[in-house]
């Protein structure tokens, strides 16, 4: 009898079931869309791909007066500009910080127990703070990107600098490296590629910091307009907004997990002597 | 002057002696090696001789010098694993402990001075056999390769003590025997003095030129260490041994071919 966990599928079947779901949920929208709409033909639940298309038109078509662009590319390149923005910010303060308490003794003694508490902090817990004290403005749409995940970011950086054999920082010692040259040739180079993994992880939390963000208090983003919409139960406008913030964050992840591959080939490669 | 000497040692590790009451001298420019069961001290003694470790009791001298408690150029190391820099290919290994001896503060070096400092890591590449291997990742290198790239790292900073600990363990016989020879030449040709931490008993019977056997002993609990005189014995098979006859002569007739070829 053959076992279960020793059954592979070949490429092509691979490739049919993870298509599988995808075309099941298409379908299966499909059907009770048509069901529905036969029903009633001004029923707005389930829309027809036809209908969201004419409603991003109506919506997302408009000229927004701020900027002059259209409505649609309005919303994407506002939320695009917050996210990576925050998610940029968010890099850099964890960078900075992780590699301090990984590689520091003396950081790590002080700040280590504190950092704890602050990542524990729930974000949005903070947001009426941040928006007593920031504003509505965009800096507080940011300041939430980045006090949600620039603690995870320097955790997870501080424990991947603490995984440096010592092995390798005695070497540079042997060699002759200050403590400056041991941060700027080995540590951060071997670090980079492990902070795009780390922007990776904390992508779909900073999402969520980004769309309640502008749920909340915004004038324009891609967050903002779905929840507007929301008043009028417009799911053609809903729907298709959701698919396309769900390809921005497919994208966004891809090339981070790409620009990992293409900065670190020696974290990826199958090694058996490192 | 000896290399190194040790007066009355002790090393405590979480309230236990591992080592106590060691006194030894290693003659400059001799090949030592140290050998012992697990848990005999060895590694913690070279972890000491490294800076690593600071002695409990008693004193380390670096030529006639208190020895500096943390790890400096004067002392190289290889060790068994990680020995290398992962993110950098094998000619930028050798050029980075160039560039920290060249520029120390800023580690930057620029247009002739580079291209100078690049000859010699490519020389030094050469000299262990890696001249074709230049562009390469370390996980592109097999384990000797490795071993290769970091004995050739750990020697560009022309170290007076090269402190090796286990560096063939993980290797293939063939690959041992051949880093072995390399090893020795090096040593031949440069007069380091190099401390050798192994668990081959016939490797440090053919290596060293003094033997240090760490003796766990039962009664005090402290390591007890016998110093022995290897009788010399050449290395590895007779083939081996034909090839290590000619070891120089061939590579001087090539280095010979190679420069006429380049005029």
């Amino acid at each position: 009898m053959a076992q279960l966990i020793n059954a592979r599928p070949s490429r092509r079947a691979a490739l049919a079931l993870g298509a599988a779901p995808f075309v099941i949920i298409a379908i299966a929208y499909a059907n009770a869309s048509a069901s529905r709409l036969a029903a009633n033909a001004r029923d707005n639940l389930l829309p027809s791909v036809f209908a969201m298309y004419e409603g991003v038109k109506r919506i997302g078509g408009a000229i927004d007066p701020h900027s002059g662009l259209c409505v649609f590319l309005a919303d994407t390149l506002s939320s695009l500009e917050r996210l990576t923005i925050g998610l940029g910010l968010a890099a850099l303060i964890g960078l900075t910080v992780g590699i301090a308490l990984g590689l520091f003794p003396l950081v790590r003694a002080t700040f280590s127990p504190f950092v704890a508490v602050v990542s524990i902090i729930p974000p949005f817990a903070l947001l009426p703070i941040i928006l007593i004290s920031m504003g509505l403005g965009e800096a507080s749409k940011i300041f939430l990107i980045v006090i949600g995940i620039a603690p995870f970011i320097a955790r997870d950086i501080a424990t991947r600098t603490q995984e440096i054999p010592v092995e390798v920082l005695i070497k540079a010692q042997t060699l002759g490296a200050s403590t400056y040259l041991i941060v700027k040739t080995i540590v951060l180079p071997q670090m980079l590629p492990r902070l795009l993994e780390s922007v990776r992880v904390g992508l779909g939390s900073a999402w969520l910091f980004l769309l309640a963000g502008e749920a909340i208090a915004s004038q324009s983003g891609l967050g903002y307009r779905i929840f507007l919409v929301r008043r009028y139960m417009a799911m053609d406008v809903i729907i298709p907004y959701v698919l396309w913030i769900t390809l921005l964050a497919f994208t966004l992840d891809y090339v981070l997990k790409r620009g990992a591959e293409y900065m670190g080939p020696w974290i990826y490669a199958n090694r058996a002597n490192p | 002057m000896s290399a190194i000497d040790v007066q009355s040692l002790g090393v405590e590790v979480g309230n236990q002696w591992i080592l106590r009451g060691i006194n030894l001298t290693v003659e400059r420019g001799s090949f030592c090696a140290i050998t012992g069961p697990s848990g005999s001290g060895k590694s913690t003694f070279l972890r000491l001789l490294l800076g690593q470790l600071r002695p409990a009791e008693g004193r380390v001298l670096l030529e006639g010098a208190p020895m500096p408690d943390h790890p400096t150029p004067d002392r190289g190391v290889v060790f068994q694993n990680y020995s290398v820099f992962a993110h950098r290919t094998a000619l930028d290994n050798i050029l980075l402990g160039l560039k920290f001896k060249h520029a120390p503060r800023t580690g930057w070096v620029f247009g002739d001075a580079l291209r100078g400092l690049r000859d010699r890591a490519m020389r030094a590449l050469a000299d262990v056999g890696l001249e074709k291997a230049a562009q390469k990742y370390p996980h592109e290198l097999s384990g000797g390769m490795c071993q290769r790239l970091a004995i050739a790292q750990a020697m560009i900073a022309r170290p007076k003590l090269l402190l090796l600990d286990e560096p063939f363990g993980a290797l293939d016989p063939t690959n041992r025997t051949q880093l072995q020879l390399l090893v020795r030449d090096l040593w031949r040709n440069t007069g380091a003095t190099i401390v050798m931490v192994t668990h081959d008993e016939a490797e440090a019977q053919t290596l060293a030129t003094k033997l240090l056997r760490f003796e766990p002993c039962r009664e005090s609990g402290h390591t007890r260490i016998r110093i022995q005189t290897p009788p010399s014995v050449s290395i590895g098979t007779p083939a081996m041994r034909a090839l290590d006859r000619g070891t120089i002569a061939p590579k001087r007739r090539k280095q010979k071919r190679k420069a006429r070829n380049r005029r």
